[in-house]
């Protein structure tokens, strides 16, 4: 069966005065149908503009340079502005990390729903209003009616990422791409609003994308992760196995730095020593051999490929 | 309890903020009469700790629990409302200016984004004399660069980065270079305000390494501030966990941890997400945090409570001792009503 959505080997470089930068190079992705893939890694890791360059969003300096992206069987990676506007934010949804940046302060929230729906739809405004307050009714957003003729400024912080939700939801799509959707909220209302995904990925069959730099979200709601370092993916396959086996040593070291997972509180934490390079200084060979303690001689010279570590993980890593 | 080991202790404090602005927007029309009304932010309602030498206490809460402003004011940035701070057992919380210097020095504090608490227009070197000019005036330009030079390699930046602009570094070093400048003036205590909330997991690592190296070479005691549990159930002694202005619960690390008593406590633990576990059955809380202009009669968690009755509507729960040392503000653990 062919997959929902294919990147295949793709680049993107920022085209900078002093020289390209490349900020993804060579990611091979799938999704399949309802399914939830997390991407993982740090500030500067690709895994936004991964994201983003799947619903076209990159702007300029920015491009795709290389590869290509499928959806549904269709190359969307080569439509014009005019042709993806029909993919993106309506079968391809995408929430945002600040929800007080994505709403507009000055329109209520239905006029947004409404206008929403009215842009991907002929529709009209009662029909378009019905389907706004069926999706807020999913969400688990109460009295409904009432939230409709509110202004964003009136709701809180755990309110407005529901209402992201509910407009993501409100075209149908076939995937909700979320970047650090709730890197902004407390840990409890973190934990309703990934219980709501969750539960949504389920109900409606959505595929998600959950990017972020939490691996505890994401060994919690996803099915597969990607785990990704200066523009690669260098680990990738299923969540429970890798966080309980991670192959890579930055994966490794990625968990074990997290306190409470394997050190004892007041011992020292597990430090990967040194700091992620720039996208303009990128180590040759591996990129992460000069902070590796597995280091060889081969992990300076030969970039490493994606390989088969078993039980469903990948990791481009020599010495694995 | 021994009070001779306390290096801090706060007693009863109250801050609240005045946010009714001008004349004009504090009219308000009631009952068919005009009359002015003051709105205010009770950050801090009634909170009162102690902090023993060496130890590290945690606050923990949720955004707009009061957690910062509980720092700033044991700091002597904000001026309590009411009640008192104490410090090595002098009250320093009415001292003006010039008595509070010699306190200024023994407490330092490290704030959460590096990117704002450095001055872009000093070099290093700059930024970690200047403490060391104004409380030690009677340094020698090569006395202050030795202890420069002795801090700057504890906190792991390179003495050759000297001369450079906080903008030529990464978060992670900036925030070192932050707690360089704490350390500078051998501190005994440090108030660390989310230190590092906004650095990258493998960095978040290596800063909280090197807090726990300080504090065990130079026999510190910090008063930690955080949203992260993880990070708390790390390095505390004890953990206060803060909710609306109020504390609700303090107790041992390990106990807080192991078998949390307050329903805010019991939530709070249950939404941490763990790496590798499926999530356990998650306490749900209903509804939000209530805003601190209007505070809830009674409990302040009561709202949100499973276990709220008729008594936590109306009355306000002391924080009782319980026989572990736990102390914890519920009337339901107070009653017995919490079957775990």
């Amino acid at each position: 069966m062919p997959h929902l959505l294919e990147l295949h080997d793709l680049e993107v470089r920022f085209a900078l005065r002093t020289g390209d930068i490349i900020a993804i190079d060579g990611v091979d992705l799938t999704l399949d149908k309802g399914e939830t893939l997390g991407l993982v890694g740090e500030s500067g890791a690709g895994k936004s503009v991964t994201g983003f360059s799947i619903i076209n969003l990159i702007s300029k300096p920015g491009y795709i340079s290389k590869g290509k992206i499928i959806f549904n069987g269709d190359e969307i990676s080569s439509y014009s502005d005019e042709k993806m506007r029909e993919i993106r934010g309506n079968k391809i949804s995408m929430i945002f990390q600040d929800p007080m940046m994505t709403l507009n302060p000055v329109f209520t929230i239905g006029f947004q729903m409404i206008e929403t729906l009215q842009a991907h739809r002929k529709i009209s405004k009662a029909d378009a209003r019905n389907i706004a307050l069926e999706k807020l009714k999913k969400v688990h957003i109460p009295s409904p009616e009432q939230r409709l003729e509110q202004y964003p400024h009136e709701l809180s912080g755990g309110m407005r990422q529901r209402i992201i939700i509910a407009i993501s939801l409100l075209t149908d799509p076939a995937i909700i791409i979320a970047d650090e959707p709730t890197t902004a909220l407390d840990v409890t209302i973190q934990a309703e609003i990934m219980d709501l995904l969750q539960e949504l990925c389920e109900s409606e069959n959505m595929a998600l994308i959950l990017i972020t730099h939490d691996l505890g979200v994401v060994s919690q709601v996803t099915e597969r992760m990607a785990v990704m370092y200066a523009g690669k993916i260098i680990e990738c396959g299923l969540t429970d196995q890798i966080v309980k086996h991670p192959v890579h040593p930055y994966t490794e070291g990625l968990i074990k730095s997290i306190p409470g997972t394997v050190i004892t509180p007041g011992c020292d934490l597990v430090q990967i020593p040194g700091m992620m390079p720039t996208l303009t200084n990128i180590p040759p060979g591996c990129a992460f051999n000069p902070r590796c303690y597995l280091k060889e001689a081969i992990c300076t010279t030969k970039t490493p490929e994606l390989k088969d570590a078993g039980n469903g993980v990948w990791a481009a890593c020599h010495m694995r | 309890m021994n009070t001779d080991n306390i290096i801090l202790s706060i007693r009863n404090v109250v801050k609240h903020f005045d946010i009714s602005g001008g004349f004009l927007d504090q009219i308000r029309f009631k009952k068919g009469r005009f009359r002015l009304e003051e709105t205010t932010v009770k950050a801090v309602n009634d909170v009162s700790l102690f902090i023993k030498k060496g130890e590290t206490l945690s606050v923990v809460g949720e955004s707009g629990c009061g957690k910062s402003t509980l720092a700033r004011v044991v700091m002597g940035l904000y001026p309590p409302n009411s009640g008192e701070v104490h410090y090595g057992g002098k009250r320093i919380d009415n001292l003006n200016h010039k008595q509070m210097l010699p306190f200024r020095k023994k407490m330092q504090m490290i704030f959460q984004d590096p990117y704002a608490s450095l001055n872009p227009r000093k070099t290093v070197q700059q930024t970690l004399e200047e403490p060391l000019r104004f409380h030690h005036p009677e340094l020698s330009g090569n006395e202050i660069n030795d202890k420069i030079d002795q801090v700057m390699e504890q906190v792991g930046v390179d003495q050759a980065w000297i001369k450079r602009y906080p903008h030529e570094f990464s978060g992670g070093q900036r925030q070192r270079i932050s707690i360089a400048r704490g350390l500078i003036l051998d501190p005994e205590f440090i108030v660390a305000d989310e230190p590092v909330s906004a650095l990258d997991v493998s960095i978040q690592a290596q800063i909280l390494n090197l807090l726990m190296k300080a504090g065990r070479e130079r026999d510190l005691t910090y008063l930690f501030i955080t949203h992260d549990l993880s990070v708390v159930r790390h390095i505390s002694t004890r953990v206060a966990v803060m909710y609306l202005g109020t504390i609700c619960e303090l107790a041992k690390a390990e106990d807080l941890f192991a078998d949390p008593r307050h329903p805010y406590t019991k939530a709070l633990l249950s939404a941490i997400p763990v790496v590798g576990e499926k999530r356990a059955k998650q306490i749900k809380l209903k509804g939000e945090v209530p805003t601190p202009v209007h505070l809830p009669t009674g409990c302040v968690f009561h709202a949100r409570c499973v276990y709220a009755n008729e008594r936590c509507l109306h009355q306000i729960p002391e924080l009782l001792t319980l026989d572990n040392g736990t102390c914890i503000a519920c009337h339901a653990v107070e009653e017995n009503r919490i079957i775990s």
